[in-house]
């Protein structure tokens, strides 16, 4: 069974106050995520301060764009293309929601590499997403 | 302070319908309502606490309070998705043994299947693509979802797929879970399949997301409960069965900034609270009701319960270990979210239902388990793979 990925319509991200940075990058062809300051730690979604310590000490960084597949599932019914959802974990250690794309879609596994490309939303907003490497 | 002894559930309703498009949601609360007091054998008028969740139309309960004619000095709308309702029963438990209220009425009602809104995906193909649903303005997390078709079912796979990849979990023994609950389902008249499915039925069934089939998943219906809980010098004077509530927890689970991590829900620490407060233990349970949006659901919170060793849920669920009279775990004998009955989407108030109806002795012959007396009832609400609620109440015949 081969299940070819397909382009789909994407529904515009409803943005909130302080994620057009994110958003702003993806444009520009980077993932970008949170790190604290203080603890180190990155996290996602973006927030203005870090949800392991609170502190509002929080800047931008570029994320190497790899990561491995930690889980997926393709969805086949109720919509009108085939589509890859996925949780990826990236190489900095934070897992996302994402799709993968620009592959057979039946040869996504757990623990596959995948590294970050990007596709345009209805609107034409930039979405980071995945790809087998 | 414990709840354990503090109060009871004293009537317990189900609504018959399964599709109701010639009734408000507001007239299914009431019908509800006055099904749980008239069971209970009390009257409107000693409602003195109310206790509903996001099904209920109008914001904080003002509207069906409003509808019912209710006089209040306690209300609770907590909202913690299909499994709100047994975090009702806690609430409402702390709320007697407080003194806040004496006689604590909680209903449920929705007609997804009329509105045609099944917070799946499969009853929304069309022309104009995948219904996405908003949860309304300004909420965090969605520009981050919601653009990659983050639905209800394909978030569940992923924990499905997740269990399989960690645990070695099969297809085959997710389908058992849904066996199971065609050999209750069958009993009841009311539910939606009665059909008895085996394995192989789930595995022919389509893949809606994999590794999720069609039978899978729970049914989509119109319809509602309720639920009356007292403190036990009234419940005492009441005609029915007593229905002790031992103990009762709730947790909440999200993705914890990115560090997601799908193989346990919420379950895992209501579970042990309530089972501590109940002072028992998983052994102690004869029937339990398991939250079943989907197969997958069953297996993550048998798990997290400790019915079973986390991961080995697959193993415990197969070959009709969750049926009634032939199981270890007889579970959703009214045939469960799977075959019975989703009302509203959502499947808490449900799982008290029959959990009450076991106790009291009043399930069908068939699947009534003999000399039920210590009985669980679990929910989740929201999703198990973004964000959810769980919530885990122990139920005593006295």
């Amino acid at each position: 069974m081969a299940t070819p990925y397909r382009e789909r319509t994407i529904t515009d991200p409803q943005m909130n106050t302080g994620d057009e940075p994110y958003f702003e990058a993806a444009a520009q062809g980077r993932l970008v995520l949170k790190q604290c300051g203080d603890c180190g730690e990155y996290h996602h979604y973006p927030r203005s301060f870090c949800p392991f310590c609170q502190s509002e000490n929080v800047s931008w960084r570029d994320a190497k764009g790899t990561g491995t597949v930690y889980s997926y599932s393709i969805m086949r019914r109720g919509t009108p293309v085939p589509f890859c959802i996925a949780y990826v974990t990236l190489a900095e250690g934070v897992t996302m929601v994402t799709n993968i794309v620009d592959c057979d879609l039946d040869s996504v596994r757990v623990g596959q590499p995948v590294k970050v490309t990007f596709k345009k939303s209805e609107g034409g907003i930039s979405m980071p997403m995945f790809t087998p490497i | 302070m414990s709840i354990n002894g503090k109060a009871y559930i004293a009537g317990a309703f189900e609504h018959p319908t399964r599709k109701a498009p010639d009734k408000s949601t507001a007239q299914l609360h009431a019908e509800c309502a006055r099904g749980a007091l008239a069971d209970a054998g009390l009257a409107m008028q000693d409602v003195d606490g109310y206790f509903c969740a996001g099904d209920a139309p109008g914001s904080g309960g003002f509207s069906v309070a409003n509808h019912l004619g209710l006089k209040l000095r306690h209300i609770d709308c907590t909202e913690t998705g299909g499994s709100s309702y047994i975090v009702h029963v806690n609430h409402a438990a702390q709320a007697i043994a407080a003194g806040k209220c004496n006689v604590a009425l909680i209903t449920l009602s929705g007609r997804p299947r009329s509105e045609g809104a099944a917070g799946t995906s499969f009853s929304n193909q069309g022309a104009s693509g995948m219904v996405v649903y908003s949860r309304g303005m300004g909420v965090p997390d969605e520009p981050f979802e919601l653009p990659y078709g983050s639905a209800t079912i394909n978030m569940y796979a992923m924990v499905a797929m997740r269990h399989m990849y960690e645990f070695g979990t099969t297809s085959e023994q997710l389908a058992w879970v849904k066996v199971a609950a065609s050999q209750h389902a069958q009993h009841n008249p009311n539910a939606m399949l009665r059909e008895v499915l085996t394995v192989k039925d789930v595995l022919d069934s389509p893949l809606i997301a994999d590794p999720l089939r069609r039978m899978d998943c729970c049914v989509v219906s119109d319809g509602g409960g309720a639920l009356v809980v007292t403190r036990p010098e009234i419940a005492r004077q009441l005609p029915r069965p007593l229905v002790k509530i031992r103990g009762a927890a709730e947790a909440l689970k999200h993705q914890m900034g990115g560090k997601v991590d799908l193989s346990y829900s919420a379950g895992a620490a209501s579970g042990p609270l309530a089972f501590a407060e109940a002072k028992v233990t998983p052994a102690d349970i004869k029937y339990a009701s398991i939250y079943d949006s989907f197969t997958i659901t069953v297996i993550v919170q048998i798990e997290d319960l400790g019915f079973c060793k986390k991961g080995d849920g697959g193993k415990f669920v197969a070959d009709g270990n969750l049926i009634s009279g032939s199981g270890k775990l007889p579970f959703n004998t009214d045939g469960g979210g799977l075959c019975n009955n989703h009302p509203a989407n959502r499947g808490g108030m449900t799982k008290v239902i029959e959990a009450v109806r076991q106790l009291r002795g009043e399930a069908h012959p068939r699947v009534q388990v003999k000399n039920c007396d210590i009985a669980l009832a679990h929910g989740t609400g929201g999703s198990l793979g973004h964000r959810h609620g769980s919530a885990t109440v122990i139920l005593e015949r006295e």
